[in-house]
């Protein structure tokens, strides 16, 4: 299988045309954002604050990052589990996110809402926190520094390799590979 | 009479807990290898080989594996010959630990309540298990262990009469509900009988046996084959993606029960499961 080569920010037009098992290779700018950053950013918008960042056809991508050792851009940022964002993610996706990244299966509420917005859920490797370290070609800290590790950054990428793991038509693979293999 | 001063204490758990992260151990490395030649999964295929990728940029570059660099679990057998110099033995183990996360530009991921939630900024403070032996040894046992799999862990207080098929059982549901979160493919630590705490706790110190290493009585040797075996045979895959790996291996322990329970308790490691041991 060959890999496709896709530039963030990802239109309507391109989510749609990625397939649940594609291996894709990312680059462009994406945002960081994981637990706290996610309860943050929904209250805010509960309270009637908008969101620091625009999150029209980007990317979110849900890591805490070790810190930068001297003359690096930033430390191991792996994917962390997804699942724990899925409480948040259908009102992002209503504010025009059109992408996440992390690792682990979707509740049945963000695969609708995901559906409904054409929105597309890449998986990458658990752990894999050194190499995609050396893929960050920059890193720019842009609200809730007091967050430490779960601040939103905003990272610009280089062929990031991930897989699309749940498309905008809500084939998940979480549901179709695993009977391929069992025994 | 052995003395030690905690200074050494702090160096050393300092140097392990960089190392842990920084650094797969050999049990680790080739069991990922072998993975990979067995993998028959364009997927898993994939996802193999990045793990592999990501091992090697982290050597080379001293950086942790993973972002992820774990709440630190310590087990510490101490010989009751030994005496601690220089200060509180708990406070230089907890020293060793602060220092090594900043030194090593570690993620500091500790949060002083589980429900205000605030980060104390020293990943401190680390789990501690002592265990006192006879003698003068001192040997420290350091798992960073990440909270990916940790939460897909889980205990069950089952009843006798549900036996070695109810324990099959449950170790295999908590294998699937668990593993794609759990970074697959897996590393699994069982125990079994004790109490519900004791069972807890011999299931994360299976963690830090050597993969490959087996428990001494035949029918739980014969257990560990089989559940392996069963586990692979599910379908998961590396990081849930569809598969033939799922476990890279499972380590049970066990210990005498009560006569009205089976406790059961099953800690879930991703697939660098870091582990290291060292003696002073």
């Amino acid at each position: 299988m060959g890999t496709i080569q896709i530039n963030t920010p990802l239109t309507k037009a391109d989510r749609s045309a990625l397939k649940a098992g594609d291996h894709v290779r990312i680059s462009g700018v994406i945002y960081t954002a994981r637990d706290a950053a996610h309860k943050r950013m929904t209250e805010n918008l509960a309270k009637g604050i908008e969101l620091p960042v625009e999150l029209k056809d980007q990317l979110i991508y849900y890591v805490g990052p070790c810190p930068a050792k001297p003359g690096e851009i930033i430390g191991s940022a792996g994917p962390t589990t997804s699942g724990r964002m899925d409480l948040y993610t259908p009102e992002l996706l209503n504010h025009g996110l059109g992408a996440m990244m992390g690792k682990g299966n979707r509740s049945e509420m963000v695969i609708n809402a995901m559906i409904s917005h054409q929105a597309v859920y890449f998986g990458c490797v658990g752990g894999a926190g050194a190499l995609f370290q050396s893929l960050i070609k920059s890193s720019e800290l842009i609200a809730y520094e007091d967050l430490g590790t779960e601040a939103i950054r905003k990272l610009l990428v280089e062929d990031f390799p991930a897989i699309v793991v749940i498309d905008a038509q809500g084939n998940n693979l979480y549901e179709t590979e695993r009977k391929k293999f069992k025994r | 009479m052995r003395v030690i001063h905690t200074d050494t204490i702090i160096q050393a758990v300092s140097e392990m807990c960089i190392e842990a992260n920084c650094y797969l151990g050999a049990d680790m490395e080739s069991a990922l290898k072998n993975a990979r030649e067995r993998e028959i999964s364009e997927n898993g295929i994939e996802i193999l080989e990045t793990m592999q990728k990501n091992l090697m940029v982290a050597a080379e570059k001293k950086i942790p594996i993973c972002q992820d660099t774990g709440m630190v679990v310590i087990f510490l057998n101490i010989g009751q010959q030994v005496q601690i110099e220089g200060g509180g033995l708990s406070e230089a183990l907890q020293k060793g630990v602060e220092k090594g996360y900043q030194q090593g530009f570690l993620r500091k991921s500790v949060v002083s309540d589980p429900l205000l939630r605030s980060n104390t900024g020293t990943n401190t403070p680390a789990i501690i298990h002592y265990n006192i032996t006879e003698g003068e040894s001192f040997k420290i046992k350091l798992l960073p262990k990440g909270f990916g799999s940790e939460n897909t862990s889980a205990l069950k207080m089952l009843k006798p009469a549900e036996g070695l098929a109810g324990v099959k059982k449950f170790i295999l549901e908590t294998i699937e509900n668990g593993s794609p979160n759990a970074c697959a493919p897996v590393v699994v630590g069982v125990g079994i009988g004790g109490t519900m705490e004791k069972a807890a706790l011999m299931a994360k110190e299976a963690l830090s046996r050597p993969l490959g290493s087996h428990h001494p009585a035949d029918h739980i040797q014969s257990l560990e084959a089989y559940l392996l075996e069963a586990a692979n045979q599910l379908g998961i895959g590396p990081m849930g993606l569809g598969g033939v790996n799922t476990v890279l291996g499972i380590n049970i322990e066990t210990f005498p029960t009560h006569i009205a329970g089976l406790p059961v308790a099953v800690n879930m490691g991703c697939y660098v499961n870091r582990h290291v041991e060292r003696e002073l």
